[in-house]
Parts: C-alpha cells; structure tokens; sequence
C-alpha cells in the first residue's frame, strides 16, 4: 500500500502528496536548495491555491497555536493566475514529481476560466477545485452544499481534460452527499479535509486573536474527524480518495488508507518538520512490511 | 555589498535533525543553551535563525502547547576542533515553549531545524549594532563577525537583565531602565547621541518593536542605513505557512524567508500588527 500508484491515470511513485497551502516548493528550495529536489518528500506537489487576480492574504496575525494544532487565518495570497503561470510554474515543473494546482474561483466563471487555463499548461497533470469558499452570486459557501457543489463541477468540467480533484470542506452539515454530488458532476477525484472552522481569544483583551476574527483548525486536534469523514465519504462514491488532517506518522497515514483513503496528504506535520512527508512514507514502507491485513474498510 | 544584492543566506540541511544540548546556564533571567549540531553548516549567517523544539516533551507532556517549534536566533556559532559547530543560544522564558527549552539538560536531545532567512549584510561604512533584552542575540554574533572595534549599545530592562552584556567582548555601551547598571536611558538615547546626521554608518538593531521603531525613526531622521531584525509568530519558518507575513512598503513580507532582518527603508513602521512575538 506504499508504493507505486495510478492515480486518476497519472503515475505516483508513492501515496503521499501535500495539503495544499501548507508547503512552499520555491521558498523551500531557497532555504534548502537542490537537497530538496533530491528529497524530494511528497509523490506529487499540489501548490497553494491561486486565484484570478492575485491577493494580498489577510491581515496578521494569522496565526494561533491551539492544543495539537493551530488555527490559521492566512487568506489565501497568491500572485494570481498570470503571476503564478510567469513566476511560479517554470519552477513547480523542476520538481521531480508530478504537479496539481489548486484552484479557487469566487464565481462559476472565474473558476471555469482558472480551469481552463491552469489545465491547458503541460507543466500540470491535475487540478484541484477548492470549494471552501462563498460563492459571490449565491453567497453560499461553494462547498459547503451538494447542489452548489455540483453545479460549479459541472461548470468547469468540460473546460478541461486532465483529471479534477475536488477538495472537500468539513464544515458542511454532509460531506459525503457534497462528495456524491462532486462525483456525478464529473470530478475524478475528492480531497479532504480541509481545515475546521475555529477561533481563539487575545488572553491580554479578551477580543478576537487573529486578524480576521476566525480561522481554520489544523493538525491532530483534527484528526478523529477527518478520519470519520473520509470513512463516510469513501463509503459514499467510487472515485479516488485523498485523505487528510492531522497526520503525522506513518501509523496515521496508515489508519486514512484504511478508513478507505487511496492516497493522503501531510499539511501541518511539515510545519513541525519539513521532510515530514518522506518519514510518513517510510514508516508507512515498514508498516505495509509488517502487517499482513491492510484491506481497507471500504473494500469490506 | 549593497543593499539590492541578496542578503546573506546559509543553506539549511533538509529536514530537521537531532541536536544534543551540551550546556544550559543561567545569566541573569536569560538562558544561554548550547548545542552540537553535527550535522549542520558551520558558518550560518549573523541574524538566521532556528526553529528549536525538545526531542522529548514538547506537548503531551506538561500541557496542551507548545505543539509547533519556535524561533531562536543563534548567538554564537563555535567551531573548536572537538566541537564543530556548536551553536549558543540566548532564551527568554515567556511561555510554554520557552520555557520547556529552557529546562532542556546536557545530553538532552533537541530537534532543530536551520540556519532559516537571511542575515545582516556587511556594512557600507562604520557598523553601529545596538540590541535591546533579548535581542542582543543576533547582535552578539555579528558582533564575533565584525570584530571588536564596532561601537555596540545595549540596553535592558534591569541590572539583572544586563548580565549577559558580559557575553560582550570589549566594553558595550549598557543603558537600563532603572539604572541600576550603566545610565538610566533607553538605548535608543544612544543610538541617538552616537549617531551624526549623515554619519557614514550603517545601524544593526534588534530588540522589541517599540525599540526597532526608535531605530528606524533616528535613522530615517538621520538618513543612515539600518538593519532590522523583527520578530513575529512563526509556525514554519521555511515559507510554508505564510503565516509570519509583516507589513512592508513592497506588501507583506514573510519574516521567515525574506527577513527576519530588513531595511529599515522598506517599513513604515517597526510596529505592526503580528510585530513581535
Ligand atoms: C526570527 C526570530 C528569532 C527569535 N530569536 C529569539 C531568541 O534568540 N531568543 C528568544 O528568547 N526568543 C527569540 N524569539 C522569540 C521566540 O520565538 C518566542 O519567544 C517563542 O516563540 C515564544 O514561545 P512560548 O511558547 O514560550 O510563548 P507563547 O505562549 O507562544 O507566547 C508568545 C507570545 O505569543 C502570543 N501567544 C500566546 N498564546 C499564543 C498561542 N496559543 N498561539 C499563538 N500566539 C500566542 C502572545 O502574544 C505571547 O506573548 C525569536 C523569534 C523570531 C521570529
Ligand atoms: C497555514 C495553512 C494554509 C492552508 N492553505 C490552504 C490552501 O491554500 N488551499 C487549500 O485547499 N487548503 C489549505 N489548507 C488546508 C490543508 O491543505 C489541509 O487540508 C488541512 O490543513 C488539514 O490537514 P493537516 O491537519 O494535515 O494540516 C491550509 C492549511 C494550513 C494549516
Ligand atoms: S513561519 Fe511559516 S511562512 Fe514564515
């Protein structure tokens, strides 16, 4: 269960890829130089997300450690869709593995068009739809229902041939019929989790710590739940599943496989330790050695 | 090297890696750790930094944090013949995680991950270094790099405080807060009184960010080129997060991979939101 893999037809050497938004290819390579490239620590990249016109983030702070894990409040800034194609895609194609943009749109049109021009790039191999935020005409959380849901897939579907993951959120009330309804639109693949929406208080005032008010809880803080809600969704639909949240070892990566995950993904780990990723899939090689039952539940 | 040049940067080994803690001390309220980084690069640059965290204990343990590790500029690298590198640390205990690094004991392993950002760059003209509490971290380093002939000003909260101005070579300036050692000023009085209009200097501060505003104020005042290393809260310190952004006249900035040291030029102020720690 650790090596090689097809994934929506594009060949991993391994089942583990990044969370989105939680390591930086190029500023790592500034820290670390090529040794990252010859480390290379996830079996495929998936890039922050970008949006059309590019975007500031919000204001710091943006950052709050909670009890195993942190809540974040970063805003997504990104050059934008031509600033990362001029600047960011010449250096993601150096990677040595295969590369996903995630993409968020705050309308139908503008995620069609990010779809279209993002999937036309030979530099990509998948695309992922990260449905976590409102949508500008309906001012409904894309993701957080099946029908938007469905509806934006539909959209973007025939803009693109290559393979569309669509990441999940976990606030929504059924993230499994949100995952069907992704799956009948046509998506290839389902991502989750992304981040629980949380807050902390300032100690010193009483009011709100992080810039924006609220955020996203990260880490193992979020792991039992992430695990239950990729168990209910891989129950649910017949595409590939990436699991994620909170995983930090390769005993966690191991119970998302089992769960009914295909592939997962290291987000906050690296944060802790930036080679996280290749020591999951080390110890993930040594418990596929040892344990002989590793049949997932979904296929029970 | 001027100031559109890249600044000094050290490569960091990929990955963390296993450091052993080879003295704790005590001076004054400060703690100065010591650590045989093995497997490190012996010439990390004056103003990077590390991310720290205990081999055992850190979270779990004593309580629900510190969970991710925490920045620490080193203060010193030492590369004797039987310790190569050994790197110093200086410590504030101000929370969990300070404190749990804190009480780390020889043959403890801790987990580091560094050299991270950029340094200072070497100076135009007559380097002026100025440190304020904790912040004489990185200044004590650059201060080995220079040589001793460099004007250095320190200021502190208390005499108690002023003790690890003894780490010093030569004799620093040393203004408290309640002049129990030196003068009773803040140190950017010195700053103030050392530096000319249009002095062919360049000014190296750390410290808190009330005191990093005094230096960017004098020096903008004075036309004078300085170096600021800031603080801000940190989850990776590799770019990862982009959480520890600053405000900057060219936008936000990562502290953790454009900084921690900048222009004083590119800020409008030293105090910003997410400013310190
Ligand atoms: C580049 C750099 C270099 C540094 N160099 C040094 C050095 O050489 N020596 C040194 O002593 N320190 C240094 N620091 C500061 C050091 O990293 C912090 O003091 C440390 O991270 C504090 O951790 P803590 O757990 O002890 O305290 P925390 O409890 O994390 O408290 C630190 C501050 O963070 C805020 N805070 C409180 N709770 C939380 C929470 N749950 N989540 C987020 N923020 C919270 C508060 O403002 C508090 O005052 C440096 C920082 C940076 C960025
Ligand atoms: C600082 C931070 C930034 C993130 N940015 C993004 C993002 O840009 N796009 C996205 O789809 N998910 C983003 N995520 C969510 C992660 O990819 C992941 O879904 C989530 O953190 C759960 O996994 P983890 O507990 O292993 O981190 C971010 C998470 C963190 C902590
Ligand atoms: S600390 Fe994570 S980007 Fe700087």
């Amino acid at each position: 269960m650790s090596g090689p893999l097809d994934i929506c037809g594009i060949r991993l050497r391994g089942p583990v890829l990044n969370g989105s938004g939680t390591f930086d290819a190029i500023a790592a390579r500034r820290t670390f130089g090529d040794a990252l490239l010859e480390d290379f620590p996830f079996d495929a990249f998936v890039s922050k997300t970008i949006t059309l016109a590019p975007r500031e983030g919000n204001p710091p702070p943006r950052l709050w450690e909670a009890p195993a894990g942190m809540i974040n409040s970063i805003g997504l800034p990104n050059k934008g869709l031509e600033g990362f194609v001029r600047h960011d895609l010449p250096e993601l194609h150096e990677l040595p593995v295969p590369l996903a943009v995630s993409v968020m749109g705050f309308s139908r049109d503008e995620l069609a068009a990010l779809v279209e021009e993002v999937g036309a790039r030979e530099e990509v191999s998948l695309l992922e739809l990260n449905v976590s935020c409102p949508n500008v005409e309906t001012g409904l959380v894309m993701g957080a229902d099946p029908a938007e849901t469905g509806r934006a897939v539909e959209r973007v579907r025939a803009r693109t041939e290559k393979p569309l993951i669509v990441k999940l959120t976990p606030n929504a009330t059924d993230p499994a019929s949100v995952g069907a309804a992704a799956e009948a639109a046509g998506a290839d693949a389902l991502s989750l989790v992304n981040t629980l929406k949380g807050m902390a208080l300032d100690p010193a005032t009483g009011r709100p710590w992080l810039g924006t008010g609220a955020g996203g809880v990260s880490g193992p803080a979020v792991r039992a739940i992430a695990l239950e809600q990729v168990r209910e969704v891989s129950a649910r639909v017949s595409i590939p599943v990436i699991g994620m949240g909170g995983i930090g070892s390769g005993r966690d990566a191991a119970d998302f496989l089992l769960a009914g995950a295909d592939c997962i993904a290291v987000g906050t780990e690296s944060f802790r330790d930036p080679a996280a990723g290749r020591r999951v899939s080390r110890e993930l090689t040594m418990l596929s050695r040892n344990e002989r039952d590793f049949s997932p539940l979904r296929a029970g | 090297m001027s100031a559109s040049e890249p600044r000094p940067r050290t490569l960091a080994p990929f990955g963390r890696r296993l450091a052993e803690v080879t003295a704790n001390e005590g001076r004054g309220p400060y703690r100065l750790i010591s650590a045989l980084d093995r497997n490190g690069p012996d010439d990390p640059r004056p103003g990077q930094f590390y991310m720290l965290a205990t081999a055992a204990g850190w979270g779990g343990v004593s309580g629900e944090r510190p969970y991710l590790p925490r920045a620490f500029s080193f203060c010193r690298v030492r590369n004797g013949s039987d310790v190569r590198p050994t790197l110093d640390f200086l410590l504030e205990a101000i929370g969990p995680g300070t404190a749990r690094l804190g009480a780390v004991e020889p043959g403890e392993e801790m987990w580091l991950t560094g050299p991270l950002g950029v340094g200072f760059t070497p100076p135009n003209g007559r380097p002026i270094l100025v440190g304020g509490g904790i912040g004489v971290a990185p200044i004590l380093c650059l201060h080995d790099e220079l040589g001793t002939s460099v004007s250095v000003l320190l200021g502190f909260r208390s005499g108690a405080h002023a003790a690890v101005a003894a780490l010093f070579p030569g004799e620093p300036a040393v203004v408290t807060d309640d002049g129990s050692v030196g003068r009773r000023a803040l140190v950017t009085e010195l700053l103030r009184e050392e530096l000319g209009a249009g002095d062919d200097a360049t000014v190296y501060a750390c410290g808190p960010p009330a005191m990093l505003e005094g230096v960017r104020a004098i020096c903008a005042e004075r036309e004078v080129p300085a170096q600021l290393a800031l603080e801000s809260g940190m989850a990776c310190g590799f770019g990862a997060c982009y959480g520890c952004v600053v405000p900057t006249r060219r936008g936000f900035l990562r502290l953790c991979v454009d900084g921690p040291v900048l222009d004083a030029a590119d800020l409008e102020s030293a105090i910003g939101p997410g400013a310190g720690h």
